[in-house]
């Protein structure tokens, strides 16, 4: 894939992270891993639990420190003396799994203010991007001053995505952000995904296990197995490895099996199709 | 960040020392804590020491790993270490501004240091080689004689080994949501004590709330299978004394009388 280098926004460089390093159960979740994002891309982040995803992430804001390696952020080493991690944390915004599970506060509102008041902006501005934040991720009004511990997994979820988009990240993270929610959440949840990559220009990085999702939102995906990164390109050309995702213990999405077996059985479509309109579009072809 | 804590958490690996009845371990750690406050006295103590690192040898845990063990509790040993060494009265080697430093207090706090870090090190060792269930199932067999006194000893070990199970769970989530708010901007180092002790609320909230569903989970799934206190309560693998453990006595005697005649006639 060919990249316009002026777009970069952050970049892994070479990254290693070893687990209890001393330790009975000392094991290397990264090893050597690069890996780039670029302005205002959606990026799928793709692997089987254990593959090193979740340490990926969490080295891209500073939360962990790579034993090897750096990581660039606008041109600038963030490991450098004097670089200013907090403000890193902020224009890099970082949605864990389960976000449900750090909520404190007493009111929905207040929990979305958490965040752009630790960044040191003032109680109006705070209030404003907060409530611009509840919008954006589609909260009903009445919300606003209910307790978040009272509301649905779904929407908990919407509050803790808020509280992080209230501080006006450039890039932002997310970690299985539908994990555990049922479909209907599901398909909430991925719409608003959607609709905040279109309007807000964010790039975006989503860790997850659903193939189906990721093929519908990412511009590329990147898939990483035992601590190294495998693939990263388009999805198309990386589901057309399919074969060796599933010895990973990962699959291609499912239009793509169906393609498959219309194809072997004799029938002359596409078999580079991910999401289900382009199978429609495709099965249409031949029928007609 | 949390992680590194390894004071009391099992190491896994194949020893002699890891396969010894869970009951001998106790008794011989008992044994042990008694001995280096039976006698202040230096030979005891090389004595004492040489005894741990056989165990160390024999139980295959590495030597920097007990070392790294020793890391949280360090401030406490120097502390005590100055302590002594200030307000023991005695005769005078040097004087610093108004402290006076003494023989008998350096003395003192020499061996306070070497009984601390033995103290220390010898309980880690049991609980590096022990499985906490392990670890309260033989405590509640030695324990078993008071439930004559209508103690309740199968309670005690339950709640015991469930808080055991806990720790590095509830670590693991305390890592998580302080990574998780440092992300959002929250800020554990500067400021004063007061604004350090605010900061941790938004730490504690979904840390108690978490602690409160795993155990109303646990409750619901110790109800589902039907656990009802330990009346009637058979176990899977019931302890049972080996060759081994007749040896590891025999070792645990001679042990004792050697501290006994080193610290008498030294």
């Amino acid at each position: 894939m060919e990249r316009d280098k002026s777009k970069l926004k952050l970049a892994a460089d070479h990254i290693s992270y070893e687990y209890d390093k001393s330790g009975a159960n000392r094991h290397k979740a990264l090893d050597d891993v690069s890996f780039e994002v670029y302005e205002g891309e959606f990026v799928g982040l793709i692997g089987h639990t254990g593959s090193g995803k979740s340490t990926l992430m969490q080295h891209l804001n500073a939360l962990l420190k790579p034993d090897q390696g750096t990581i660039w952020y606008d041109g600038q080493d963030i490991y450098e003396k004097g670089y200013d991690r907090k403000e890193l944390r902020r224009r890099v915004g970082l949605v864990f799994q389960y976000p449900e599970h750090q909520l404190f506060e007493d009111t929905v509102f207040n929990e979305v203010c958490f965040g752009p008041k630790n960044f040191g902006m003032d109680e109006k501005q705070s209030e404003l991007s907060a409530y611009a934040a509840i919008k954006k991720v589609g909260l009903p009004d009445e919300c606003f001053y209910h307790s978040p511990f009272d509301l649905s997994g779904g929407q908990k979820r919407r509050v803790a995505i808020a509280s992080v988009l209230a501080v006006k990240p450039e890039i932002l993270i997310m970690d299985e952000p539908t994990a555990g929610l049922d479909p209907k959440g599901r398909e909430e949840l991925m719409e608003m995904i959607l609709s905040l990559k279109e309007s807000e220009g964010l790039s975006i990085v989503m860790v997850s296990h659903s193939m189906e999702d990721v093929a519908k939102l990412a511009d590329r995906i990147v898939v990483m197995d035992k601590g190294h990164i495998v693939y990263d390109d388009e999805p198309r050309k990386v589901f057309a490895h399919y074969k060796e995702l599933e010895e990973m213990g990962l699959a291609a999405p499912q239009m793509m099996y169906v393609m498959q077996d219309l194809k072997d059985a004799g029938f002359d479509v596409r078999t580079d199709v991910t999401t289900i309109e382009e199978a429609k579009e495709e099965i249409l072809r031949i029928v007609t | 960040m949390l992680r590194d804590i390894t004071l009391g958490q099992y190491y896994e690996t194949k020893s002699k020392l890891h396969e010894l009845d869970p009951r001998t371990k106790l008794v011989g750690t008992l044994i042990y804590l008694i001995s280096l406050f039976m006698f202040t006295n230096a030979y005891v103590y090389i004595f004492a020491a040489s005894f741990l690192l056989l165990c160390v040898l024999i139980s295959r845990i590495p030597p920097t790993y007990m070392i790294k063990g020793m890391k949280p509790v360090i401030f406490l040993l120097v502390f005590t270490l100055f302590l002594n060494m200030l307000f023991t009265p005695g005769e005078v080697i040097f004087t610093f501004w108004k402290i006076n430093i003494t023989k008998e207090g350096v003395k003192q706090a020499l061996y306070m240091g070497a009984r601390l870090t033995l103290l220390i090190m010898g309980s880690n060792m049991m609980t590096l080689t022990t499985t906490p269930t392990r670890l309260t199932n033989g405590l509640e067999r030695l324990m078993g004689p008071l439930k004559l006194i209508k103690l309740p000893v199968h309670e005690i070990a339950m709640m015991m080994s469930i808080a055991l199970r806990f720790i590095p769970i509830l670590m693991d989530e305390t890592d998580r949501i302080m990574k998780a708010q440092l992300a959002r901007g929250a800020d554990f180092e500067s400021g004063n004590l007061i604004k350090k002790a605010k900061s941790l609320v938004p730490v504690l909230v979904p840390l108690f709330i978490s602690a409160f569903r795993r155990a109303n989970d646990l409750a619901m799934a110790m109800e589902a299978r039907c656990y009802h206190g330990g009346k009637g309560r058979t176990q899977m693998k019931p302890l049972k004394y080996r060759p081994a453990d007749l040896l590891a006595y025999l070792v645990l005697i001679l042990y004792m009388t050697a501290v006994v005649l080193i610290g008498k006639y030294l």
